[in-house]
């Protein structure tokens, strides 16, 4: 069912969105109660985004809407109707290059993760920290990526590799 | 998360219908409290009302001061340069809360609106008179040491969690929402309420109107402010006290001053009597503790959060010298100035 302005969509009824995932223009059927994390693993098998707590507490589900990092376990996906949504399965494709982007490269070189789990919301919360442009030092790497938990405790090394990516300019 | 009818709004008018013609229909924004509660079952919308097509996201300049829009992000509004530069003290409070992901997402509206994060109100498994009237109050001789110690009631002891809220209480901004019944404004200081025998109405607005902006007063202390926060740990964290404080001097002499507490009460938390006891005083250490102690001699505490009144009290005097010494508490090196 499409949606229309000021029109009440029954609770069971799917209506159907438009989303550009990772550059791909797709249209989809979804529950109105479906949010955009479950939408993405269980409806499209794109299992990079991750559930941890899906109350917005640990990050692991972070990806970009629009160009900016949200927690896609607290979104629900028919908002976000006409949104690019971007996941860590298209974070290499943003960076336009052919291998890996900035922030992967430089976690593998910093050996920025132990099990993995929090790496795809660590990456695209990094990713937005460096669109949004606010973090520069540190202290300012650190409080901004406090929305993403490690419970390995690799955060030593994923702000070295954070800070290597802001120091050496790269946008991705 | 229980099922609901889904209506997108495409004018402030089709929104207000929708939630009046809907069985506990509730807007929707940013979703960021909202669908978190709705995951614990604490709010069963019968309907949701996504008003994030509305034209609210502005922030504009209104007869020398700002208007800030109903849907502009935490994140708009604390990054914007008129805010940074005019209002630093609001931009500090919103930047000391919740994490990046969430300010990108939680809108102006729904932070005025968040619902209080004590641990009885999100546990259907427990009595609370916020969630279920007449259910009772765990928090009461229970665990309560992030409870409030200010304007508690026999029904509720649960504090508002917002930053941004303690700023603009010091701004005193006011709220433009619309209903049914037509456009009011309402003083932040009135926004929200005290529990009373009613701690399920956590504000004085009506269920079918909508907040439209939050309008900041044209003097904004850019000179002499700062936003305290202590809690549990540096960052991501609700305050156990916050204090927003704004100053004008007069060499050394208080030309005007106001503070707010946030963790301590079910509103932002001021007392327009200790503030006065700064005007006209010199900015000094004793002052600021003769104000303190005042707010303290109010204070309530219960079995587990009697340490708040120290701490509230030390709070005030640190913020109000942070704030007279134009040495703002930085959100990011966590040190205390």
């Amino acid at each position: 069912m499409l949606i229309e302005s000021g029109s009440p969509i029954a609770a069971d009824t799917k209506v159907e969105i438009g989303l550009t995932i990772n550059g791909e223009a797709r249209r989809l059927q979804v529950a109105p109660w479906t949010t955009l994390l479950d939408l993405l693993r269980e409806q499209l098998d794109l299992t990079g985004t991750k559930k941890g707590c899906d109350h917005g507490q640990c990050g692991a589900c972070t990806v970009l809407v629009n160009g900016t990092r949200v927690n896609s376990c607290l979104a629900l996906a028919v908002m976000k109707d006409g949104a690019e949504i971007t996941t860590v399965e298209g974070l290499a494709k943003l960076s336009g290059g052919n291998g890996l982007h900035p922030l992967q490269e430089a976690f593998v070189e910093h050996d920025a993760f132990q099990c993995g789990y929090c790496t795809p919301g660590q990456l695209c919360s990094a990713a937005g920290v460096l669109a949004e442009g606010h973090a520069r030092t540190r202290d300012e790497i650190r409080e901004a990526m406090s929305g993403n938990i490690c419970r390995c405790g690799a955060y030593t090394n994923i702000v070295d590799a954070i800070e290597d990516v802001i120091q050496s300019g790269a946008q991705g | 998360m229980n099922r609901f009818d889904y209506v997108r709004a495409g004018t402030v008018e089709e929104a207000v219908q929708a939630v009046a013609s809907g069985a506990n229909a509730r807007f929707i924004a940013g979703g960021t409290n909202l669908v978190d509660l709705m995951k614990y079952n604490v709010e069963r919308p019968g309907r949701l009302v996504d008003i994030t097509r509305l034209p609210l996201d502005r922030i504009e300049e209104r007869d020398g001061a700002l208007r800030i829009g109903a849907l502009a992000t935490n994140a708009a509004v604390a990054y914007d340069e008129r805010v940074k530069d005019r209002y630093p003290v609001l931009s500090s409070a919103i930047l000391a809360g919740a994490t990046g992901q969430l300010r990108n997402a939680a809108t102006t509206g729904g932070n005025l609106l968040q619902r209080t994060r004590c641990y009885y109100f999100y546990d259907e498994g427990t009595p609370c008179n916020k969630r279920l009237p007449g259910s009772g109050c765990g928090a009461i001789g229970g665990v309560n040491r992030i409870h409030a110690i200010f304007g508690t009631s026999d029904k509720c002891i649960a504090t508002h969690p917002s930053d941004m809220c303690v700023a603009l209480a010091a701004l005193e901004a006011t709220v433009r929402v619309t209903g049914p019944s037509g456009e009011r404004t309402i003083p932040l200081a009135e926004f929200h309420r005290l529990p009373g025998d009613e701690p399920e109405r956590d504000t004085t607005l009506s269920a079918d109107e909508i907040v439209l902006s939050v309008d900041l007063p044209a003097e904004g202390f850019a000179g002499h402010y700062t936003y305290l926060k202590l809690r549990d740990r540096l960052s991501y964290a609700f305050a156990l006290v916050s204090v927003a404080a704004v100053m004008e001097l007069d060499g050394q002499t208080i030309k005007a001053a106001r503070f707010a507490l946030g963790g301590v009460a079910h509103k932002p938390w001021r007392n327009p009597e200790a503030e006065g006891l700064l005007l006209g005083k010199p900015a000094t250490r004793e002052t600021f503790a003769a104000a303190a102690d005042r707010v303290v001699s109010e204070a309530t505490p219960h079995s587990e959060n009697g340490f708040k009144v120290e701490l509230a009290r030390r709070a005030i005097v640190r913020a109000l010298e942070q704030a007279a010494a134009g040495t703002p508490q930085s959100q990011t090196d966590k040190r205390i100035a």
